[in-house]
C-alpha cells in the first residue's frame, strides 16, 4: 500500500492499494528551484505509508497524465474515473476495440471459455462469439501464422501467448512472416496483429516459465514491442497496438496483473513510440520497464531518504526507444543507470546501453550502468530465485556508486 | 535408385465425399493394421475410422481416395471445352518458357541466389488455380513463380522481380522466392517450408470470419501450395487439424516431385502416402497423377466446391515431378536417369497438345500460335525488365513498417519519419 504525496492544489484521489500511480507526477518546473530541493515522490510498491523526512511539495503542480505528450489528466481534475486491476484494464482496453472495430478478433489457447489464463479476455467470447474470440489448440506456430494470414487478409487479430514463453515456438512466424512480410511483399502487405501475453519472472515458475523475450525479439525488423506496468498504461497500450498498422509485441508481466489504479473513464491510448516520466529528478536517471519499475520505485524512496534525487523513466517503448525523453534526462542528469530484467547479455539494457553511449557520449559524466538479472535459467527455489533478479537494495547500491 | 510409388489397381474406387455416389454409406472397415506400416507396395481404400467424437457436426465418414476414377458418361463427352483447353494451353506454356528463361537470365548473370525453377509441374499449378476467381488467395513457397503467373501477375512484374528492380511485383525488395501481389491475392511465396501453410490457414480463416462474424457474402477459398519435404514438417499437421477444426475453406496441395533437395522422399518418410494423412485429420485424402492437367483440374474442381460450399478443407497430393534441379545451383546428379526419362515422356504440356489434337479442340496451329505469343510475352518481359531502374538508396527503409512512426522518436523529438534525411535512406536509424 502506497500513498502519493501531491501539491496542495491538485485534488487527486489517493489510492490506497499496492499500485504506483503514475498519473500523479510532478510536472518539471526547474527554474525556480534550487538543486537539491525535495520534491513529489510517487511511492513504490510495498506496503509502506511513510514518506521520507522533510519531503514537502515545493508548490502545487500541475499533473501529467502521460510522459511527454503532456496531456493533461481530466479524470484527476473532474474527480471521476474509476478503479480497476491491471488484467481488467487490458480486458477493457480489448473490449473497447473489439467494439470498435469488427474486424478485431483474438486467437490464442483457452482465451474464449476460460477466459484466459490470466483472465485478460474474461467475458468476451460470451459477448462475442466462438470465432472472435477463438480457443486454439496448442500449436503456437500455426496459431500465430493464421493470424498474420488472417491479417493480411482484413482482420486485426490479437494474438495471446499462454505465456511469452511458449512464443519460442512461434518464433518462426513472428520473424519471417510478422515481420518481414510488409517489406517482402514491397509494402503490399499490412500486418496489424498485436501479440501479447504474460512473461518476466513470476514466484517460482521455474527456468521455463520466466523467460524475457524482448531481448530475443528484439532484432527482429519491422515490429515494435511495448511493455506495460500500470493499468493506465496497460489500457492505453493495448488500444494504440491494437489501432496500429504494424505488428506489435505487448509485454506484460506476470507479478502485475493485479495492480490496482484509478483510471479515466473516458478513452484514451497511450503512444506507443514513447517513455513514460514516471518520477522527475536531477541526480540520476534510472531507465527501467515492466516490474522492474516497482523495484525501482521501492529504492527511489531509500534514494531519496538518503538525500538523492532519482528521475525514472519507464521506458515502455522496448523497441524502437524514444531517445527524445531518454536524452532530455541524460542532459540533465549526466548519469544513468538502467535497471532490466532481462539477462545481461544481449538484452534491452545492452541495446539501450548502446544506444545511449552512441547518442549521448557527450552528456555523460560515468559510464552507463545497467543492472539486469544474471544470466541463469531461473531456478525454482524462492531464495535463489530472489538472487537472479535485480532487487532495491542493489539499485540503491548502484546510485550510490553512480553518484560518487 | 527409388523410384515412384505408382499406385497399383485398386480394389474398390471410392469417390471423394460429397458425390452422390451411394458407395459412401457403405460401412467404414477399419483397415488392418499392418498395412499401415510403412509399406509402399501394396495399396488398398484405406477409411478413416469413424470419429467416435462428442462433436456431432462431423459425423460423416472421411475417407482417402487413392485413385480417382471418373464414371464414363453416356455420351462420352469431354472433359474440358475448347476455351478451356486452350486456356490450359496457354497458362502452361507460360510457365515453361517463363522458367527457361529464368534459368537463361540466370547463367547470363542478370539474377542472383537461390531460383526454383517449376518445369515439369505446370499441371498442378494450371490444374488448380484456373479454377479460381481473383478473390480467392494462393500460398506457395519459395518455387513460386508459375503459381504467381497463374493467378495473374504479370510476367513483366515477375521478371522485374527477379531482376531486382523497382517495377517487380515486390519493389525488388523480395525476390524469387517471395512473389506477392495484393491484387491478385496471392499471398506469397515462403522461403522457409511450410511457414506459409498457417498463413494460408489465416487467409481461409478471414474468409469464414467474414461469412459468419461480418456477414458478408465472402466465397473465397485459399489453395496452399507446398512439397513431399513439408509434408514432415509441424507446421503441416497443426493446420491440417485446425483446418478440419474450424472447417475452413482451404485446399492443401501437396505437390509430391518425390525429392527434397537430394532428400528421397521415401527415404524421409515413414508412411510416403501423404494423401493418407488427410482422414487422419477429418478432411478427405486425394492422391491424383500431377503429370495431367485434366485429372488434376477435376480433382481441384470438386475440392474447391467443397470448400465454397463450406464443408471445409481438403488433401490433395498430386504425383509430380521436377524435370530441373531442386534449384539453379543444384547440380542435380543424384537422382537416376530412368527415373527422369520416364516423367519426362508424361511432360503435361505434351499430354495435353496429344489431348487436344486428338480430341479435335485445337489444331497444330492454333497451339503455335499461343506458344508464339507467349515467346513473344516472355521477350517483352525480360526487356521490360533490363529496362527497368533498380532501387534507389530512399527505398531502403522504406515498407520496414506500415506506419513508419514504428522507427520511433529521434533525440531531437520529433518522429525520425519526419526527418528529411530518412527518405534518403542516409538517415542513422
Amino acid at each position: 500500500m502506497s500513498a502519493i504525496i501531491h501539491g496542495a492544489g491538485a485534488a487527486t484521489a489517493l489510492s490506497t492499494f499496492n499500485p504506483v500511480d503514475s498519473k500523479k507526477l510532478a510536472a518539471p518546473c526547474r527554474t525556480n528551484l534550487p538543486a537539491r530541493s525535495k520534491r513529489y515522490i510517487v511511492a513504490g510498491s510495498d506496503a509502506s505509508k511513510s514518506f521520507g523526512s522533510g519531503l514537502r511539495a515545493s508548490h502545487s503542480q500541475k499533473l501529467i497524465a502521460n510522459a511527454v505528450a503532456t496531456k493533461t489528466d481530466t479524470s484527476a481534475t473532474t474527480g471521476t474515473g474509476h478503479e480497476l486491476l491491471l488484467f481488467e484494464a487490458l480486458q477493457e482496453g480489448l473490449e473497447e476495440e473489439m467494439d470498435r472495430d469488427p474486424h478485431v478478433c483474438v486467437m490464442g489457447e483457452d482465451v474464449g471459455h476460460y477466459g484466459g489464463s490470466y483472465k485478460v479476455t474474461k467475458g468476451l467470447a460470451d459477448k462475442f462469439g466462438d470465432l472472435r474470440v477463438l480457443d486454439t489448440p496448442i500449436c503456437e506456430n500455426a496459431f500465430t501464422g493464421m493470424g498474420i494470414g488472417a491479417a493480411m487478409t482484413g482482420l486485426r487479430p490479437v494474438i495471446e501467448g499462454m505465456n511469452m514463453g511458449f512464443l519460442l515456438l512461434a518464433f518462426n512466424q513472428i520473424s519471417n512472416n510478422c515481420g518481414m512480410l510488409h517489406y517482402t511483399s514491397g509494402g503490399q502487405f499490412t500486418i496489424p496483429v498485436v501479440i501479447r501475453g504474460p512473461g518476466g519472472v513470476g514466484r517460482q515458475l521455474g527456468a521455463e516459465h520466466s523467460q524475457r523475450l524482448e531481448s530475443y525479439f528484439q532484432s527482429i525488423p519491422g515490429i515494435q514491442m511495448v511493455a506495460c506496468s500500470t493499468p493506465y498504461n496497460a489500457k492505453g497500450l493495448m488500444k494504440a497496438a491494437i489501432r496500429s498498422e504494424n505488428p506489435v509485441i505487448l509485454f506484460e508481466h506476470v507479478l502485475l496483473y493485479n495492480l490496482k489504479e484509478k483510471i479515466p473513464d473516458e478513452e484514451y491510448i497511450c503512444n506507443l513510440e514513447e517513455a513514460e516520466m514516471v518520477r522527475p529528478g536531477e541526480h540520476i536517471t534510472i531507465l527501467t520497464y515492466s516490474r522492474m519499475r516497482y523495484h525501482v520505485m521501492q529504492a527511489a524512496k531509500t534514494l531519496v531518504n538518503k538525500g538523492y534525487d532519482p528521475e525514472v523513466i519507464d521506458i515502455r517503448s522496448l523497441k524502437p526507444f524514444d531517445l527524445y525523453t531518454i536524452g532530455n534526462s541524460v542532459k540533465k542528469t549526466h548519469r544513468v543507470l538502467i535497471v532490466e530484467e532481462c539477462m545481461r547479455t544481449g538484452g534491452i539494457g545492452a541495446s539501450l546501453t548502446a544506444a545511449i553511449n552512441e547518442n549521448f557520449h557527450d552528456y555523460l559524466d560515468a559510464p552507463v550502468m545497467c543492472l539486469s538479472s544474471q544470466d541463469v535459467p531461473t531456478p525454482y527455489a524462492g531464495t535463489l530465485e530472489e538472487w537472479t533478479v535485480v532487487q532495491p537494495a542493489q539499485i540503491v547500491t548502484a546510485v550510490e556508486q553512480l553518484c560518487q | 535408385m527409388a523410384t515412384a510409388f505408382s499406385p497399383t489397381k485398386l480394389t474398390a474406387t471410392v469417390p471423394l465425399h460429397g458425390s452422390q455416389e451411394n458407395r459412401l454409406l457403405l460401412p467404414i472397415r477399419l483397415a488392418p493394421p499392418s498395412s499401415f506400416l510403412g509399406s509402399t507396395r501394396s495399396l488398398s481404400i484405406i477409411s478413416s475410422p469413424r470419429l467416435i467424437h462428442a462433436n456431432a457436426a462431423r459425423r460423416s465418414p472421411v475417407v482417402g481416395v487413392q485413385e480417382v476414377v471418373k464414371e464414363k458418361k453416356a455420351t462420352n463427352s469431354l472433359l474440358i471445352t475448347k476455351e478451356e483447353g486452350l486456356e490450359l494451353y496457354e497458362d502452361m506454356i507460360l510457365g515453361r518458357s517463363f522458367e527457361d528463361m529464368c534459368a537463361q537470365m540466370y547463367y547470363r548473370g542478370k539474377m542472383f541466389g537461390f531460383v526454383h525453377l517449376y518445369n515439369g509441374q505446370e499441371a498442378v499449378s494450371t490444374g488448380f488455380i484456373k479454377l479460381l476467381t481473383k478473390t480467392d488467395s494462393v500460398v506457395s513457397t519459395y518455387r513460386d513463380h508459375v503459381h504467381a503467373l497463374s493467378k495473374g501477375v504479370s510476367a513483366r512484374a515477375v521478371m522485374s522481380e527477379l531482376f531486382g528492380k523497382v517495377t517487380g511485383c515486390c519493389r525488388g525488395q523480395g525476390g524469387s522466392m517471395h512473389m506477392f501481389s495484393k491484387e491478385h491475392n496471392m499471398l506469397g511465396g515462403f522461403a522457409f517450408i511450410g511457414e506459409g501453410i498457417p498463413v494460408a490457414t489465416g487467409a481461409a480463416f478471414t474468409s469464414k470470419y467474414k461469412r459468419e462474424v461480418l456477414k458478408q457474402n465472402c466465397q473465397d477459398v485459399t489453395v496452399a501450395f507446398f512439397g513431399d519435404g513439408t509434408c514432415n514438417n509441424g507446421q503441416f499437421y497443426e493446420c491440417l487439424n485446425m483446418a478440419a477444426l474450424y472447417k475452413l475453406p482451404i485446399i492443401f496441395v501437396v505437390e509430391n516431385n518425390l525429392w527434397a533437395i537430394g532428400m528421397s522422399h521415401l527415404r524421409a518418410t515413414s508412411d510416403p502416402e501423404i494423401w493418407k494423412k488427410g482422414p487422419a485429420f477429418g478432411m478427405p485424402g486425394v492422391h491424383v497423377d500431377g503429370m495431367d492437367v485434366l485429372k488434376v483440374r477435376e480433382v481441384a474442381k470438386e475440392a474447391v466446391t467443397r470448400a465454397r460450399r463450406g464443408d471445409g478443407p481438403t488433401l490433395v497430393e498430386c504425383e509430380t515431378y521436377r524435370f530441373r534441379g531442386h534449384s539453379l545451383a543444384d547440380p542435380d546428379e543424384l537422382r537416376d536417369a530412368a527415373e527422369k526419362a520416364k516423367y519426362a515422356a508424361r511432360d503435361p504440356i505434351t499430354a495435353l497438345k496429344k489431348y487436344l489434337i486428338e480430341n479435335k479442340l485445337a489444331n497444330e496451329a492454333d497451339l503455335k500460335s499461343i506458344e508464339k505469343k507467349i515467346d513473344e510475352l516472355v521477350e517483352e518481359a525480360v526487356e521490360f525488365a533490363d529496362a527497368s531502374p533498380q532501387p534507389g538508396r530512399s527505398q531502403l527503409l522504406e515498407n520496414v513498417f506500415a506506419d513508419p512512426k514504428g522507427f520511433g522518436i529521434g533525440p531531437d523529438g520529433r518522429y525520425r519519419c519526419e526527418d528529411p534525411k530518412f527518405t534518403e535512406g542516409t538517415a542513422q536509424v
